[in-house]
């Protein structure tokens, strides 16, 4: 029989994830469930979705029900060019996701290293990434890129802005075949479009993929690639592959980005990276990294259904003697922790495997099994 | 031994075109060609399972990963963005999304142009790139009727032969975009059924350049 679990896939990850993030020396960012709207309208496409719940606060300010964690994250710590600060979160947040039409509370999960992010804390976040996902299933992948070596690439491109924002979304699809149709748009011969492609196209293991990243690039890109090469040879690499196709919004982002992906679970369930970006145009000094984890997609991973509602139900009629039925029913819970219902009438359609039956003649077991 | 890959096929001729490309990649299913009413069919020895779906909805049964990969047409990877990876351009299915309007019309940039169609995001996404202020009217079918009843100034739909618009005095005035099928990924499937992936990709991508060259 399957009895149910107690805590929920979720409510695990939380616990686990909290102590990890502890043991790395992270403490707990506490946060308001609200924020002034206004911090998301400057800030719009950094979001997922721009669907935002807002509501009018008493002394007539807009305020929103937070769709972002990161955002609330570095407006509310201090700008700390010289040191780090580590944190990390577990917060409801309040969005349209990708592919559906309406809002959901979504329980996500993540870390924030903020100040003087040195290569050590690239790879101490991306371990972090990693370990996370290996909580959830060991059947992971952290897929990781380079913004500063996609960039590198598409500056020898010579295409309009918005032809480079089109390649962008190109290279996000994996879509060689929409980079030759938008150079020839562009009126430039798809052939200088080659590095691009083949980043594109170099999906694998990071040792693999660094040996021809560096045969196929060229000087500029190089040191790029040596640190690149060095973070990810610091860090246990078997889960890693390199992939170019995560393109986290570049108004934002730089440096190393990464996406994680379990199987079982049709989208990404972690995202993250360096946001350097994004804290200039909030005004900071301050370098930034980090991730988050959403753990409302745990549901797909299939957990083991459960057979009955509840384990056993004692039926018990109106000649009972309410001391007897209380004792009864106290020391059936003693010896049996999968649940006991007492009830006088059994509602239709609910399943359980055992029935008892308690009457002034006392506890007898009824025949029946109701699954 | 391996997981199944799952394919979502457009139901219809385009479908049937499309599966003899997954069957020359490899990755053959002969009960597919039994003629009933079955819409799914395997060949565990191939580690393939084809389902047939609306054409519309395969990007759906991908992006939310029931189906690892399938094809797609451009017009309905335009008008949903779904979350996936685009692999191959294959090339056929080939048509292309115009605006067209009653013979003779002049766009008149001082009134709100009226544009009925089928795909408002690609129509709504198209005039914006052009800075013109328009209003859209969401239909489901016979979206030919609409300038002629003077519902809509001008149509955003597929056009094949063009024939349809032909018969009902309208002509395409601008070109949007040029459509075909795609075969598309998950992009979890991607990483987790890679190999078997990678493979079917490969294959047809040079089948397609092959017929390209011919």
């Amino acid at each position: 029989m399957n009895t149910p679990a107690i805590i929920k896939q979720d409510e695990r990850a939380i616990f686990a994830l909290r102590s990890l993030y502890r043991s790395f020396g992270y403490s707990q960012f506490k946060m308001s469930k609200f924020e002034e709207y206004d911090l998301y309208v400057r800030n719009k496409s950094f979001l997922v979705s721009d669907h935002i719940i807002t509501f009018t606060d008493t002394n007539g300010k807009l305020m929103a029900l937070k769709p972002d964690v990161t955002l609330s994250i570095v407006k509310n710590s201090k700008d700390t060019p010289d040191s780090v600060q580590k944190v990390y979160y577990d917060e409801n947040v309040y969005r349209v996701s990708a592919g559906r039409d309406a809002y959901r509370e979504i329980m996500q999960a993540g870390l924030e290293c903020i100040g003087a992010v040195d290569n050590y804390c690239i790879a101490e976040v991306l371990t972090l990434a990693v370990k996370s996902l290996s909580l959830i299933s060991p059947d992971f992948v952290l897929d990781v890129s380079h913004l500063g070596i996609l960039s590198a690439v598409l500056d020898s491109i010579p295409v309009s802005l918005g032809g480079r924002a089109a390649l962008v979304r190109c290279v996000g699809e994996k879509n060689l075949h929409g980079i030759d149709e938008i150079c020839i748009s562009e009126g430039i011969d798809p052939k200088e479009a080659d590095a691009l492609k083949a980043l594109v196209g170099s999906y694998g293991a990071p040792a693999d993929v660094i040996t021809k990243l560096e045969k196929l690039l060229d000087e500029a890109a190089q040191p790029l690639i040596k640190e690149f090469s060095e973070i990810l040879s610091a860090i246990p690499t078997e889960h890693i592959r390199i992939d170019f196709s995560v393109v986290n919004d570049l108004g934002y982002y730089n440096g190393i980005v990464f996406g994680g992906f379990v199987r079982g679970i049709p989208q990404s369930i972690l995202s993250g990276g360096q946001y350097d970006n994004l804290m200039k145009k909030m005004g900071r000094r301050s370098r930034a990294i980090g991730f988050a984890l959403y753990l409302d997609l745990l549901e797909e991973l299939e957990e083991p259904r459960n057979d009955y509602d509840v384990d056993t139900v004692l039926l018990y009629d109106g000649t009972v003697d309410l001391s007897l039925l209380t004792a009864t029913v106290s020391e059936l819970t003693q010896k049996n922790d999968a649940g006991v219902l007492a009830l006088r009438s059994i509602p239709k359609k609910l399943r359980y495997r055992t029935l008892l039956k308690l009457t002034a003649k006392g506890l007898e077991t009824a025949d029946e099994t109701h699954a | 031994m391996k997981p199944m890959l799952n394919v979502a096929l457009p139901k219809g001729r385009l479908g049937e075109r499309v599966y003899a490309m997954f069957e020359k990649a490899g990755f053959e299913c002969p009960s597919i060609k039994e003629t009933n009413r079955k819409l799914i069919f395997e060949n565990e020895a191939c580690g393939v399972r084809y389902f047939w779906v609306k054409p519309s909805d395969v990007a759906i049964y991908v992006a939310r990963g029931a189906a690892d990969i399938g094809v797609a047409g451009k017009d309905i990877l335009l008008e949903y963005e779904p979350d996936v990876y685009e692999l191959v351009d294959l090339h056929t299915g080939v048509c292309r999304m115009a605006v067209a309007a009653p013979k003779g019309f002049r766009y008149d940039p001082s009134r709100t142009l009226k544009v009925a169609t089928k795909f408002s995001n690609i129509a709504k996404n198209y005039y914006a790139s052009q800075g013109r202020d328009i209003d859209i009217i969401h239909l489901n079918g016979s979206i030919e009727i609409a300038p002629i009843l003077g519902l809509s100034d001008v149509i955003v739909d597929i056009v094949e032969t063009g024939i349809t618009l032909k018969e009902n005095d309208l002509e395409v005035i601008e070109t949007v975009v040029p459509i075909s099928a795609r075969l598309i990924a998950n992009k979890a499937s991607f990483k987790f059924k890679n190999e078997q992936i990678e493979k079917i990709a490969n294959s047809i991508s040079m089948q397609v350049q092959a017929e390209a060259n011919k």
